[in-house]
């Protein structure tokens, strides 16, 4: 992305407006339109239609709801709400509501910072092709590159935007798929299109699978928590089909214990057709292994290989430091 | 049409004066020449007797979104369909901007149709959540189901698709588009019986495990004699191919497997010896995995073909070249950005007859370009194929010089969607916005019927579209705009839209509010990452009884948020079977006022 995500939206209506730039010609040949005296005033009362603000920092286009904004809208704009131009949901935790606000995707995954794209292994080769890595480096030389206009706004580190570009899933997983037959080394630019790899999750006892984007949780414990958020629904057991929940005033931790107790442990099926439990390889083993994951009972767990005493967030030691895994 | 349709309103006018009315069987066997789901929609408004005979002598239902009406509502109106056709989920959902298990379960629909329908010939649905429990139903209920369409459907595995292959008898079609299956195995071939001989289409392309049952596959293609596509999946090797085509010389549409293998004389004069004996063929797709060496084989029926379909072929530019060079008669080509825009170049020279191109994306996730494909490819296009309709093109840069000149060249565009792959892209030789060229489009395009913007935008744009975008049924908008007056433009402007998409765009609650009359008479709206607050939600869904206003946040109940603090995504779309009930946790529909219920 090469916006910057909004941060502190909750803070924007406190910035200053920026000196307004009249975009060259557009503005001024209205032809005729005559928008302003037509019947709706959207804009505020004594207010103008915003104008073309700085186009290269359309962030900014949220400043044209002035101060004194109709007070629903500002009140969204302080709400801190879910406004995300693009899909940082590294910005998250600076709503005020729930820090999973991973509604972004359907797999909810929310990242949890700067970090989250430098959760993977660098590749041997030193073009470190990673997409988390890339995306983060396209937001900073794209700011500069397309919008030359000298103005570079300190570009947050981004993750990939849910759905974008518009490509099918078939389509991404294919190209995911296929390794580059041009190139004898595999490392190199084996990930080319492999950006997104969602596989199948299946919570026992929950009524639909979901899915999620293995390339865009950097570790197992980013995995975990998006996992949590996944299916914290269904833990609690109450969830009508008519939408009625009764969860509500259902705190975080509980559902973190619930996931984390002994109730539930994580494990996958790999290439082979085996159920493996989660966190027994290092990350980059198990995401190129993975087919599908499975929520299971611990109590039909047994048999899979050693369980750990605490949950499935907690795995081996060795593998949460990834510069290891050079 | 127009001439059948200026009979009927004569007609009609006689009906109503005549003493002694049109029997309906005349009438009947009149409309029976009506096949557009449209044009039987305004039939049935004529009068109520005209509303009577039509809706006895439908016989192909569409339903463009399952919600909007109940099974029994289309049952009970149609009692003698042959055929139906249901989309569910929202087309954002491609993208998985719909959250599993928002709906769009089929299997209802099908519970409803199968006592009542046993004679149901073709079922065709699209993005809908098909089990397979299902497709047994399917198999069990309706002996006489000849066409078995999924695209874009998931839930089923390759157990549901062998319980169709052993119980439909008459199934001539059977077309999976980029479904997802649960490829179990492939021997749910070997399910259809050996004296199984009706299959005319079968399109399995999406299938992706790599178990195949060769010889399965190979026996139901000798048999049946009527077979004109075949779409294989990737897991059939190249080997296979020629003896495929061989047991199915009369083949119009073929796709084949992964287009790879060792580079080996006696392959390779085996493929091509089989291609050059159909004589018929006029599509191909497949081509997974390609190796150019290979490519050659297919030349002796290039010059038939209308179709063309290398969106999985990464080969680059000279093969592509020479490729199309072969294909005079070329109508559609769906291609990697590999193709370039010397490729795109040459395509203009060589296909004059060329009517919709698409150009995916090779690298959508790079950093930087890795293929020299521009804008320039797309306006030689637009400026040398004269019949040039349809487009869909992802690229990196675009301006507003070369729009303005793509509009002019090509004012018979019905499609137009540009995808500049970083958002919020300006001219990369301006660096304004891309309004003037997105404006000259609809200005100059004036049969345009889908359109999806790219780039960066303002309300400049929605200002073109609301004023020149008449004949605009359905826009797709991302990153873009300034404000509810850009939503406003759109909404007051576009008299044909029915479909309305929109992510991450500051559209909020005014513009939503004051046109909410005008979202009776669309499909559907969606609006994800804006900012419409959940009081509007509220508010829309209470005062206006006939939307069904759904609130998908996967935060949590929205109530527990306050009022005025944007929901996560909004899916608006009108309905005569109210709300319904068979939504997930993460989804709320906003009630209606009761007491508008009673007017």
């Amino acid at each position: 992305m090469s916006k910057p995500i909004e941060h502190d939206y909750i803070g924007l209506s406190e910035q200053p407006l920026p000196s307004m730039e009249k975009s060259s010609d557009t503005n001024d040949k209205k032809n005729g339109l005559r928008l302003k005296d037509t019947e709706l005033r959207l804009g505020l009362p004594g207010s103008d239609s915003p104008e073309r603000e700085d186009h290269d920092q359309n962030v900014l286009s949220l400043k044209s709801f002035v101060p004194g904004a109709k007070r629903g809208f500002s009140d969204a704009l302080d709400g801190g709400g879910k406004w995300v131009f693009s899909g940082g949901s590294g910005g998250g935790s600076e709503g005020l509501f729930s820090p999973r606000g991973g509604g972004k995707n359907n797999g909810g995954n929310d990242l949890s910072g700067p970090d989250s794209g430098l959760g993977g292994p660098v590749l041997k080769d030193g073009a470190a092709q990673k997409p988390q890595v890339v995306q983060e480096k396209k937001s900073q030389r794209v700011a500069g590159s397309i919008h030359g206009n000298g103005i570079t706004a300190a570009p947050a580190p981004t993750a990939q935007v849910v759905g974008w570009p518009p490509i099918r899933s078939f389509r991404k997983n294919t190209m995911a798929s296929h390794p580059s037959k041009n190139d004898d080394d595999d490392n190199a630019e084996a990930n080319l299109g492999s950006e997104c790899l969602y596989v199948k999750v299946s919570m026992d006892g929950a009524p639909y699978l979901r899915k999620v984007d293995l390339k865009i949780s950097g570790s197992y414990k980013e995995l975990s928590s998006a996992l949590e958020k996944m299916f914290s629904c269904f833990t609690i057991g109450q969830c009508g089909s008519n939408g009625v929940s009764s969860r509500d005033g259902l705190s975080e931790s509980r559902l973190i214990d619930l996931l984390h107790s002994s109730e539930y442990v994580l494990t996958y099926e790999d290439k082979d057709g085996d159920w493996m439990l989660v966190g027994d390889v290092p990350w980059e083993m198990f995401t190129n292994s993975c087919k599908r994951l499975r929520i299971m009972k611990s109590t039909e767990a047994i048999g899979l290989g050693t369980l750990y005493p605490e949950s499935y967030g907690e795995v081996p030691k060795s593998y949460l430091d990834d510069s290891i895994l050079l | 049409m127009c001439v059948v349709f200026s009979f009927l309103f004569g007609l009609s006018l006689m009906h109503k004066k005549m003493e002694f009315p049109f029997p309906d069987e005349v009438l009947e066997h009149i409309f029976s020449f009506i096949q557009s789901d449209k044009d039987r929609n305004s039939v049935s408004m004529v009068c109520k007797s005209w509303y009577e005979i039509e809706r006895w002598c439908r016989r192909k239902v569409f339903v463009g979104n399952c919600y909007a009406v109940s099974p029994r509502m289309v049952s009970r109106r149609f009692p003698e369909f042959r055929s139906i056709e249901l989309k569910g989920k929202p087309h954002f959902a491609d993208f998985n901007l719909v959250p599993d298990g928002w709906g769009g379960y089929v299997f209802p629909w099908i519970v409803e149709m199968a006592g009542a329908f046993p004679w149901l010939e073709e079922i065709k649905l699209k993005r809908m959540v098909v089990t397979d429990e299902s497709l047994e139903l399917i198999a069990k209920s309706f002996k006489k189901v000849k066409v078995l369409v999924l695209s874009s459907c998931e839930g089923f595995s390759t157990d549901g698709l062998g319980a169709i292959a052993a119980s439909c008898k008459n199934l001539e079609e059977l077309d999976l588009v980029d479904c997802e299956v649960d490829d179990l195995s492939g021997h749910w071939l070997s399910h259809f019986p050996e004296s199984y001989t009706s299959l005319v289409s079968l399109n399995i392309s999406c299938l992706v495990s790599d178990e195949v049952s060769f010889s399965a596959l190979e026996r139901l293609v000798g048999r049946c004699t009527n077979l004109r596509t075949l779409r294989l999946n990737r897991a059939v090797p190249l080997d296979k191919v020629a003896d495929i085509l061989r047991r199915a010389p009369q083949l119009v549409e073929f796709g084949t497997g992964t287009y790879a293998a060792e580079l080996r004389p006696d392959v390779y004069s085996d493929l091509a010896g089989a291609f050059s004996s159909c004589k018929e063929l006029k599509s191909l797709s497949g081509f997974w995995d390609v190796v150019p060496d290979y490519l050659p084989a297919i030349y002796p029926v290039c010059s038939k073909l209308t179709s063309l379909n290398l969106s999985y072929a990464t080969i680059q530019s000279p093969e592509l070249i020479k490729l199309v060079s072969h294909c005079p008669n070329l109508q559609r080509l769906l291609v990697l950005d590999y193709i370039e825009d010397s490729g795109l170049e040459a395509l203009a020279s060589s296909c004059k007859d060329l009517q919709e191109l698409r150009v995916f994306p090779s690298d959508p996730y790079g950093v930087e370009p890795n293929v020299s494909l521009t804008e320039r490819g797309l306006v030689a296009v637009s400026s040398g194929c004269p019949k040039l309709m349809s487009v869909l093109y992802f690229c990196r840069q675009m301006s507003n010089e070369a729009l303005v000149t793509i509009a002019k060249n090509r004012p018979n565009f019905t499609r137009f969607r540009l995808c500049i792959i970083e958002p919020r892209t300006a001219d990369y030789l301006t660096h304004e916005p891309l309004d003037v060229g997105f404006g000259a489009i609809v200005q100059y395009c004036k049969e345009l019927q889908r359109l999806s913007l790219s780039g960066l935008l303002t309300d400049r744009v929605f200002e073109y579209i609301g004023k020149y975008a008449k004949k605009l049924e359905m826009l797709s908008v991302a990153f873009a705009g300034d404000s509810d007056l850009g939503l406003h433009h759109v909404l007051s402007g576009c008299e044909s839209l029915r479909k309305l998409e929109i992510r991450d765009c500051p559209f909020g609650d005014k513009a939503l509010l004051a046109n909410a009359a005008r979202l009776e008479t669309m499909r559907s709206l969606w609006m994800s990452s804006c900012a419409v607050s959940f009081g509007a939600c509220k508010l829309l869904g209470q005062k206006m009884p006939r939307l069904n206003v759904e609130v998908i946040d996967e935060r949590g109940p929205p109530d527990s948020r306050p009022e005025s603090c944007p929901v996560d995504k909004l899916y608006i779309y009108r309905t005569i079977a109210g709300p319904r009930f068979d939504m997930p946790p993460f989804v709320w529909t906003m009630e209606d006022d009761p007491s508008l219920l009673l007017s």
